[in-house]
């Protein structure tokens, strides 16, 4: 951090004050659209109807999260479809690509520079999604299962790269070399020596991968009809394209809405949308540093 | 004859030998092999088989058929996608967005990076990176429901303040095509600058004090230092995702573009791109031959540009060169 702030000659405190403003109202546009949809969950549906969407509404009611949690169903559905597709591609990519990087750093392997280039390639070139989605459907027929909610992003040529960096810049060879000396063998080093190393790496690339899951809508789509194997992201992406389904979902939605005053037909969008994004608006704070890191690591050539 | 035989003889031994040593090599390495073949298997399934799939943009697409015993048809697929009414709307699309994307993206987040490098205030500096990062976390279904918040036509943000506040009629947002290409140039930024300026802010952070220094004591004033040390220094950065970027320029964001506009068909013009055309193709109108043919375009043209440039960039500057 220190680096870049030793410089002799400072900005003037005008400029500083000017650079301050411009960030602030960058900050803001940052994070003004999430509070409008946020604030606007929260907003009382005749009110809401008169003045538009808010993010501080000045009337405030929570009978857009009663009207969508009467038929709490369809979303904890989703909610459990995107968690158990989130573990489960989380903890296997991470574990495949820091067997992979580690395999192609490894100067004892010798067929490391073809699997380098065989991942590398990959990068380059691609067959798109027409053969992409005939593999899928055709080839391996994982359409309409949860299977392919997870199988496609297992592995990820940017992500290999950024941890044989970081194997490379952090793992210091003297220690894989003792334990091989000692006779442990390759996977017994990397499992019992390497991996308490290598954490703070695998660490990032497992956030980036929980976030990549978190946030898929697109193998839902592009690979599943079936409305139960909608993860968060897909409900959402259908609510959004068709109010309707929120509203007629079912018999006890219509009851909770008519048990309301007015049927919160646009706070309920908004409340969908809030409680899909809430999780990560949370969590955001406690994790983005390590998202920091790891765009650091990976910032380094090689 | 003697020699012939000799020499044969001789030869399969070699033979034996190099076979011997390539499975004596496999068998040293059996462990990395084991540790790569989940990997391998991935790649090979979707990224490698895939490829083979390219041909069937030179074959009538039939599924009965089976992959191998599907006619051949030379260009006709080619001729299908470029007879296409839409088609040149598509790429100019694809191509006049990507081409801003460079440009917005080499430029905004290379000043946000400087300007947070010269911040004074450096807990401030760690608080602006995280608000500006946070864009990039929403996926663009969560996107698409801010957009709408802002631009639906009833209750929207911006309505409510044209017409409330300035007494103007309020604008369709949804149906007047000629607002989205700002509106998606914008959005483009706003979702990618965060993420972007903190790897160029990291490339900032590393670059050797000395030269400032060094600088500062001939004369040169910040700004001065911010033009011959810091924006030099970054290049590398700048141009490899450049390249990448080039690489991509027939790759649009799909995410993006099928999302935020909501299936608006007015919008249609200025929001159809290749990747949603592809899609429409393949899964709306299951036009599976001129889909083949626009990803196969998308694909090679692609391939030969990353190729290309890096060539073009190897020739001016190797050390700056992806590979």
């Amino acid at each position: 951090m220190a680096k870049g702030s030793l410089r002799i000659n400072e900005i003037s405190n005008a400029a500083n004050v000017l650079l301050n403003v411009i960030f602030i109202l960058l900050s803001f546009l940052c994070i003004y659209p999430i509070l409008l949809v946020i604030g606007t969950s929260f907003a009382e549906e005749t009110y809401l109807n008169v003045v538009g969407y808010k993010a501080f509404p000045k009337v405030i009611s929570l009978d857009a999260y009663k009207y969508v949690l009467s038929n709490a169903k369809p979303i904890t559905n989703a909610y459990i479809v995107t968690i158990i597709t989130t573990l489960t591609g989380t903890v296997l990519s991470t574990l495949m690509i820091a067997l992979y990087a580690y395999a192609i750093v490894q100067q004892g392997f010798k067929y490391r520079r073809f699997f380098t280039f065989f991942i590398f390639f990959t990068m380059l070139f691609n067959g798109g999604i027409v053969p992409w989605y005939i593999v899928c459907t055709q080839v391996l027929k994982i359409q309409n299962t949860l299977i392919a909610l997870v199988w496609p992003y297992l592995i990820n040529a940017w992500y290999v790269m950024v941890m044989k960096t970081f194997y490379n810049t952090t793992v210091p060879s003297a220690i894989i070399e003792a334990a091989k000396i000692d006779g442990a063998s390759e996977l017994k080093t990397f499992f019992r020596i390497v991996f308490p190393i290598a954490i703070p790496g695998l660490a990032t690339i497992a956030l980036f991968m929980t976030l990549r899951y978190w946030n898929d809508w697109y193998l839902p789509f592009m690979l599943t009809s079936d409305p139960k194997l909608s993860n968060i992201q897909m409900y959402l992406k259908r609510i959004l394209n068709n109010l309707q389904e929120l509203l007629n979902s079912s018999s006890a939605a219509m009851q909770a809405g008519s048990m309301l005053a007015v049927v919160p037909r646009e706070g309920a969008r908004m409340a969908i949308c809030a409680l899909a994004v809430g999780p990560i608006v949370l969590a955001y704070p406690f994790f983005q540093r390590f998202f920091v890191k790891g765009l650091t690591i990976g910032s380094v050539k090689g | 004859m003697v020699k012939t035989v000799v020499k044969q003889l001789k030869d399969k031994a070699i033979e034996i030998k190099k076979k011997k040593s390539f499975f004596k090599d496999l068998h040293d390495n059996r462990e990395y092999l084991l540790m790569i073949v989940p990997g391998v298997l991935q790649l090979i399934l979707f990224n490698y088989l895939p490829l083979f799939g390219l041909i069937l943009a030179f074959k009538t697409v039939d599924y009965s058929k089976g992959f191998f015993n599907m006619d051949w048809n030379g260009f006709k697929n080619f001729e299908f996608l470029f007879k296409n009414p839409d088609v040149f709307t598509v790429l100019r699309n694809t191509l006049g967005y990507n081409l801003i994307f460079i440009v917005t993206g080499a430029i905004v987040p290379v000043a946000v990076a400087v300007g947070l490098s010269l911040l004074k205030n450096k807990t401030g500096a760690r608080a602006y990176q995280s608000f500006m990062f946070l864009p990039y976390f929403l996926s663009w279904i969560i996107v698409s429901y801010l957009v709408f918040g802002i631009f639906d036509y009833r209750l929207g943000i911006f309505n409510n303040i044209i017409s409330g506040v300035f007494g103007r009629e309020a604008v369709n947002w949804y149906q007047s095509p000629r607002y989205w290409p700002t509106i998606l140039v914008l959005l483009h930024i706003w979702k990618t600058f965060g993420y972007n300026s903190i790897i160029y802010f990291a490339a900032i952070m590393g670059i050797d004090s000395e030269l400032y220094e060094a600088a500062s004591i001939d004369g040169a004033g910040v700004w001065k230092q911010v033009l011959v040390i810091t924006i030099p220094s970054i290049k590398p950065v700048i141009v490899m995702l450049a390249i990448l970027a080039v690489g991509k320029i027939l790759n649009a964001d799909f995410g993006m573009f099928y999302n935020v506009p909501m299936g608006s068909g007015a919008l249609m013009p200025v929001t159809n791109v290749l990747d949603t055309f592809v899609y429409n193709a393949l899964k709306i109108n299951g036009d599976i031959a001129m889909a083949t043919a626009a990803g196969f375009f998308q694909s090679v043209v692609g391939f030969v540009l990353v190729l290309v440039t890096n060539h073009i960039v190897n020739r001016i500057d190797s050390a700056q060169a992806l590979f």
